[in-house]
């Protein structure tokens, strides 16, 4: 296709991605690791502090690569961890 | 409110007990019925099944006592009223949901039409042998109202009357029939539907996030509400708050537990019925319930033939007992006679209430028939003798 | 102030701190019973959240849903959901959705139980409910094992197995639920582990909205017993087993999809057929029996 010969997208110098901020209640996290496991962009992982019960809940040491798709959400079985929607990364 | 005129067949009718019941459900209300065939108390849900497509409900049969018993209780929360039917093995397996019913406080009627047991026993003769375990047969504490008719006509009018208590005090209402009313054809004269009084569901008028389904009102009694209604409640077998959430401490316990068990001891007043004839003047009082108050009437009767000054005492509703009245009979030094189609039930009741000040005597019987009038009148004499 | 009290006071303060509207499933939640029972890294809370999206996202309203468990651990999800929810007694969840469908048939009833729960006490129930049709969803979350109890075999136990109760291992064969829910007659048959929270998901969304007995069966950790006594490691280990050992085929036969202790296990949608419910089935039949006479069944 002729689009294809254009070598950047129409209308954008620089593309943007969404990005999410991501909200972690320590207090409800059982330390399961399955968020920092299935992150796809490998945006967290286990904190070296303990919360009240003695787990080590996550922390975002890649914050700006979380593109708030949610998987994170889902896959907490504590209902611990959530992303909202932020400013989209340019670039 | 007065019963709606769909479920209503006014007229005089020759039924049998079984037929009558079902009549009488219908009458009260009862939309739907959660069933199992067991003899012999299927005529009830045959007749549900073929009358229902034509009044609006529903009947399902389902795969055993145990789903049939829970099946009824989802419908009840749905906003259905609603029963089951069965006899003394099926009645064994009903068990643990008679006690969910008590705990979630389940407004619904469960039939048991009695046979003789224990185990298979006599499927297709009588016996009065499941009153106690109508009262005590789930795990745990709780209290029940049971009801026992003695003719056609009265499994008719006291099953509306059964389903009217059941919702005045959210509690399962175990109506205890036997074989012999059950196939027993008479007479029914079935009352326009505006002569029918029913009592409908005492639902909150409070909205949601403020109606909470186990806090008690009236008569000790929480108000129901029905799903769908926006309350988003919980309801569970655990001993529960207010709220309806679990909650495992000897306080909770006390709360739920207790009150489910006061609501009904701390009313009996109010609930007990009976009727009595000829008690004025007697030395003996013969008590009975259902079946077995037919022969003792005849007992009675030839008792007074023989000169004996003796009484009738009929239980209608058997628990929660009268214990309050058998105390004044025995107050008064009436001996107490006990006629009932099983080796001693109710008769420890009565016993227990006596407190010893008058002789108590056992017209017990195994069942598989009615007792003989004339066994009935010897322990008259016995107890006549004895006091 | 309880330990549990303490515990929320704290949670609160840094979901206020966050300045945004909270965990979205605090609107789906009885919040005041979080914390859960559930052992960490169990799989339960996972489906809690993923059935809570499927709600989302058909967007029926809460008020026209009930939850029914039975007992165990998944027995306990009704008492987490802010939604009409009946925790019941052990095995019978099924008649109890059963009579509340039919006693309202507009309500969307879901039975939310485990697998002991709803194929082994319950087994009878599962089997007359899918024959019937009645228009119920039911969602097993097969942990293998009765977990609540401590560990004891179950019915879905693979052979080899080792419980509390097959402390030589399970020599015997058990259920393969597909297999079952087919044979008995469920309209809509699917199985994903915990892992695979979009497929689950999608497969809730499906079962929710197809009329008739649908059943959802999802693989979930348990890593207190069944994991740590088969040497599984814990439950994270055990999702990395599902990422390692699944193949999704649909329309595989049911027949092919049994779960051995360390085979590979088949995910995917295996039935999807339509039959009237039972509802339907009755008020069709009896309109046609009955003509005029019959005063169709609404709730």
């Amino acid at each position: 296709m002729r689009i294809r010969e254009h070598k950047k997208p129409f209308g954008f110098e620089k593309p943007s991605r969404p990005h999410g901020k991501i909200i972690i209640i320590d207090e409800r996290c059982k330390g399961c690791g399955f968020c920092v496991e299935y992150c796809p962009q490998d945006v967290l992982e286990l904190s070296e502090r303990f919360n009240k019960k003695g787990y080590h809940p996550p922390e975002a040491v890649n914050d700006h690569a979380c593109v708030n798709c949610g998987f994170c959400r889902m896959i907490c079985p504590e209902f611990a961890i959530y992303t909202v929607e932020d400013e989209p990364v340019i670039g | 409110m007065k019963a709606d005129p769909k479920g209503v067949m006014t007229g005089a009718h020759y039924l049998d007990g079984d037929h009558a019941c079902c009549e009488g459900a219908l009458a009260a209300g009862c939309r739907f019925i959660s069933g199992y065939p067991i003899t012999p108390s299927t005529e009830v849900v045959e007749r549900f099944a073929s009358r229902i497509p034509i009044v609006g409900g529903v009947f399902i049969q389902m795969e055993d006592e145990l789903a049939s018993s829970i099946a009824l209780q989802g419908a009840v929360w749905a906003g259905k009223k609603a029963m089951t039917v069965t006899s003394g093995p099926g009645f064994s397996l009903m068990m643990e949901h008679i006690g969910l019913a008590a705990m979630t406080e389940c407004p619904c009627v469960f039939v048991n039409v009695q046979r003789g047991g224990p185990s298979t026993g006599l499927p297709t003769q009588p016996a009065q042998a499941d009153m106690m375990q109508a009262r005590w047969g789930s795990h745990g504490d709780y209290e029940i109202i049971a009801l026992s008719p003695s003719s056609p006509q009265e499994c008719f009018d006291f099953m509306i009357d059964a389903f009217n208590i059941s919702e005045k005090y959210r509690v399962p209402v175990m109506f205890m029939m036997d074989e012999c009313v059950g196939h027993m054809i008479e007479r029914v004269s079935i009352p326009e539907a505006d002569q029918i009084e029913i009592t409908e569901r005492n639902y909150t008028k409070l909205p949601p996030g403020e109606y909470l389904p186990f806090k008690p009102a009236e008569n000790m009694v929480p108000e129901m509400c029905k799903v769908g209604d926006g309350h988003r409640i919980h309801v569970t077998g655990l001993t529960h708050d207010y709220r309806g959430y679990p909650a495992m401490n000897p306080e909770a316990q006390e709360e739920q537990v207790g009150r489910i068990v006061r609501k009904i001891r701390d009313q009996a007043d109010d609930i007990v019925r009976y009727e009595e004839f000829d008690v004025e003047d007697a030395d003996v009082v013969v008590i009975s319930y259902g079946i077995t108050h037919r022969v003792a009437v005849q007992a009675v009767r030839a008792a007074r033939d023989k000169g004996i000054k003796v009484g009738m005492m009929r239980l209608i509703i058997v628990w929660p007992f009268p214990e309050k009245r058998i105390a004044e009979l025995a107050e008064q030094g009436k001996a107490l006679v006990m006629a009932e189609l099983n080796y001693g039930q109710v008769f420890f009741e009565v016993d227990r209430c006596a407190k010893g000040k008058v002789p108590v005597i056992l017209a017990g019987h195994g069942g598989g028939t009615v007792h003989e009038t004339d066994y009935i009148v010897s322990k008259i004499e016995e107890a006549y003798q004895c006091r | 102030m309880s330990v549990t009290d303490e515990l929320k006071a704290a949670v609160q303060a840094q979901t206020n701190k966050s300045g945004d509207a909270g965990h979205p499933m605090e609107d789906f939640l009885r919040m005041d019973r979080i914390p859960h029972i559930w052992c960490p890294t169990c799989g339960i809370g996972v489906v809690v959240n993923c059935f809570a999206r499927a709600l989302e996202k058909i967007g029926i309203p809460l008020d026209d849903v009930a939850v029914v468990s039975g007992i165990g651990c998944t027995g306990r999800v009704a008492g987490y959901v802010k939604i009409d929810s009946f925790h019941t007694t052990h095995g019978r969840a099924i008649p109890f959705a059963t009579g509340l469908k039919l006693g309202n048939p507009k309500l969307k009833v879901v039975v939310i139980s485990g697998d002991g729960d709803l194929v082994s006490i319950g087994g009878n129930h599962f089997v007359h409910a899918a024959r019937r049709n009645v228009d119920i969803t039911v969602i097993c979350v097969n942990n293998f094992n009765y977990a609540m109890t401590g560990g004891q075999m179950a019915a879905t136990s693979p052979t080899d197995s080792i419980l509390t109760t097959s402390p030589y291992g399970n020599f015997e064969t058990p259920f393969n639920l597909p297999f079952l829910a087919e044979s008995v007659g469920a309209t809509y048959v699917a199985r994903w582990t915990a892992l695979h929270i979009h497929r689950q998901t999608e497969a809730m969304i499906d079962a929710l909205t197809k009329p008739g007995f649908t059943f959802v069966e999802i693989l979930a950790p348990c890593p207190t017993i069944f994991e740590r006594r088969n040497k599984f490691g814990d439950g994270l280990d055990r999702l990395n087993y599902y990422y390692e050992h699944s193949e999704i085929k649909h329309g595989e036969p049911t027949a092919n999809v049994d779960v051995g202790l360390r085979t590979k296990i088949i995910v995917g949608k295996f039935v999807d057929k339509d039959r009237p419910t039972w509802l339907d089935s009755m008020n069709s039949h009896l309109k046609r029996k009955l003509g005029d006479r019959f005063t169709p069944y609404e709730g």
